[in-house]
């Protein structure tokens, strides 16, 4: 049911964005989903506890489930006070009327305990209520945890990401982390260091002692690599970071500098820019091998490439038309038949209707929209275009947004903001409406946020 | 206002290479617009006269890196989305070919900025494009191009951190900076 909500949601989506021609839309657009995106109503009353020690891992728990599902816009959770049943067991059916009179869609039952080993065990059901059927959560009728304390976060986010999993249809996106740049300092010397948190911005840690200026990390789509660009030996390279490890390695060492680094989609090559002698241009480089490919020749800047999901096609920036805007192209170079019937090695996709600039795109896991950095009347915007470069939808503004990077399973986009002239960055998330925009904790200025793939 | 911005960056690298205190503010303007100080007679004694002060006239030794930044200029100035040389660029530059010959063991690089109304990657590609041009302008006036190196800092170097169109005007730059072979 709630399944199909979101399907008939996406497709009006869909049908909106084919409806959109271009001209018409250098204006936020919030109107597009409204009235179809209505939240799910889940009710997630307290987990059970039989010791005091359990009861505030169990709150703990909760609190962070909640925070998770509230986060997305998509969950209405319903409050406590309104609940009929207060005798919930994870063991035992619940009174399904009780829970449908007050309009409960699912209900989340827990408990918490504390095994004589020190260990703790959390069991959680999901009930749909409708149909008095158990939601199956990654495939199990309900979910048992026996682990550690220290592991606390991660078994919320993994309940969280079933209970949004079993309800919208798409997978999970709260056990995962952010990699992104902790700035502090004055604006002229400022210190950008590479740092790490939790989605939710728990856990936060440095990961550079801010020696050097670190810019642009991007995860591995496959593992818990970053490819970042570092200023670590003078000249700005890219390099790669494993997490796991502690260990960096650069690239290699290039002619000039090299920057704006991105995996290719299946993790085994990054893409970047090198510049030399004034002139950037996009090349790929296969990790195993280190053999490098140049995928663009031209006297203009080529950068910020973003590969497709399935690998065929590479969105990058040029400003070889006379301003930056994004450019797509086959990955194997092969000339291809541009919107405007034209053919070419890389088709212009915005800048069409107005005099904005495009910059930073990075294409959507899904597939069906690119998102990206637009600087138009003074102000900068995230936004969204389909590959083909009809349906712009812009998402936020600001004095600065900027660097949006998405979510592994396509639907938010996370970003960075400063809100008005001289205000540090912080980062932000919206969701494809634009409506669900919301300020992610950081301990500090923060910018360039990069997504992880789900830790699982 | 480019003229401006460069006189202003001189003038403060002069203050600071005559051994001023750089960090107060001037005061000219406040003294213009202040009523005059009241004519009452002084209860301080006169003091001796000191020294005359022609010894702070004297301004970098030459080949030094002040003498580089104060009497050539190490900054030229872009307009927005730029790298192209104007005629004022040229004539630092030309000023910076001269110094160069005549120290022919400094080498340099130049270091390509913007201002913070682009994006970050961007930025970096701009700016490797306006130390180029600075690199290729010293290099077709006879600099050997293995003595200037070229790195961009993008956005991320302002020299002046404030959120204004005059401030933008000032991080637009390319500055080349002394690695080996200066005086002192």
């Amino acid at each position: 049911m709630g399944l199909n909500k979101l399907k008939f949601m996406m497709a009006a989506m869909g049908a909106a964005c084919l409806s959109l021609v271009q001209p018409a839309l250098a204006q936020i657009e919030g109107t597009i989903t409204q009235g179809d995106a209505r939240e799910f109503r889940v009710a997630l009353p307290d987990f059970n506890a039989d010791t005091p020690e359990a009861r505030d891992l169990a709150d703990q728990i909760v609190g962070i489930m909640r925070n998770d599902l509230r986060s997305t816009g998509l969950f209405d959770l319903l409050p406590p006070e309104t609940f009929i049943q207060r005798d919930l067991s994870v063991v035992v059916q619940p009174r399904f009327a009780d829970w449908r009179i007050i309009q409960t869609e699912a209900l989340g039952i827990g408990e918490v305990e504390i095994m004589p080993d020190g260990k703790m065990r959390v069991a959680f059901r999901l009930w749909d209520t409708a149909t008095e059927q158990e939601k199956l959560l990654s495939g199990q009728r309900g979910r048992q945890y026996v682990t550690t304390g220290e592991n606390l976060r991660r078994v919320a986010h993994v309940l969280a990401d079933d209970i949004y999993s079993s309800l919208t249809g798409d997978e999970g996106y709260f056990d995962t982390r952010i990699v992104f740049i902790a700035e502090s300092g004055p604006k002229t010397e400022r210190r950008k260091r590479l740092a790490i948190m939790d989605q939710d911005g728990a856990n936060a840690e440095f990961l550079t002692d801010g020696r050097y200026t670190v810019l642009t990390p991007r995860f591995s789509p496959t593992d818990q690599t970053i490819t970042y660009m570092t200023y670590e030996n003078g000249r700005p390279q890219v390099y790669l970071f494993d997490i796991e490890t502690g260990r960096s390695e650069s690239l290699g060492r290039f002619e000039g500098m090299t920057y704006a680094p991105r995996f290719s989609t299946d993790g085994e090559s990054v893409l970047f820019s090198q510049a030399a002698n004034g002139n950037s241009d996009v090349y790929i480089m296969e990790l195993v091998s280190r053999n490098k490919t140049r995928l663009t020749d031209h006297p203009a800047i080529d950068t910020s490439p973003s590969m497709s999901p399935d690998g065929r096609q590479i969105v990058f920036t040029s400003d070889r038309g006379g301003s930056p805007q994004l450019y797509v192209m086959n990955s194997d170079g092969s000339p291809r038949t541009c919107p405007t019937g034209n053919r070419d090695t890389a088709c212009r996709i915005t800048g069409f209707s107005d005099g904005g600039y495009y910059s930073t795109p990075v294409w959507s896991p899904r597939g069906d929209l690119i998102a990206f950095t637009k600087q138009s009347g003074g102000r900068f915007h995230i936004g969204v275009v389909q590959p083909d470069g009809r349906g712009e939808r812009l998402l936020s503004q600001a004095y600065l947004d900027e660097g949006p990077a998405w979510s592994p399973n396509g639907r938010v986009i996370i970003f960075f903001r400063e809100a008005r002239p001289g205000a540090g960055p912080v980062l932000y998330t919206v969701d494809l409406t634009g409506r669900n925009l919301r300020q992610v904790q950081t301990p500090g200025d923060a910018s360039d946020p990069a997504w992880s793939p789900p830790l699982r | 206002m480019k003229n401006k911005s460069l006189y202003w960056v001189t003038v403060a690298g002069l203050a600071l290479a005559l051994g001023a205190c750089a960090s107060k503010p001037p005061v000219q303007e406040e003294v213009a617009t202040a009523p005059p100080p009241p004519a009452t007679p002084s209860a301080r004694p006169t003091p001796t006269p000191s020294a005359p002060p022609t010894s702070q006239v004297v301004g970098p030794a030459p080949g030094t890196v002040q003498d580089f930044i104060v009497n050539v200029g190490d900054r030229v100035y872009f307009d927005t989305d730029a790298y192209n040389l104007d005629s004022r660029d040229m004539a630092t530059l030309d000023r910076q070919v001269a110094w160069l010959k005549a120290y022919p063991n400094v080498t340099i690089i130049v270091a390509g900025n913007c201002d913070e109304r682009g994006t970050r990657e961007y930025n970096l590609g701009l700016g490797e494009r306006r130390a180029n041009s600075v690199k290729d302008y010293l290099v077709s006036q006879g600099i050997s191009s293995a003595r200037v190196e070229t790195i961009s800092y993008g956005k991320e170097r302002p020299i002046d951190g404030r959120s204004t169109p005059e401030a933008w005007e000032q991080n637009r730059n390319s500055q080349s900076q002394i690695i080996d072979g200066a005086v002192g």
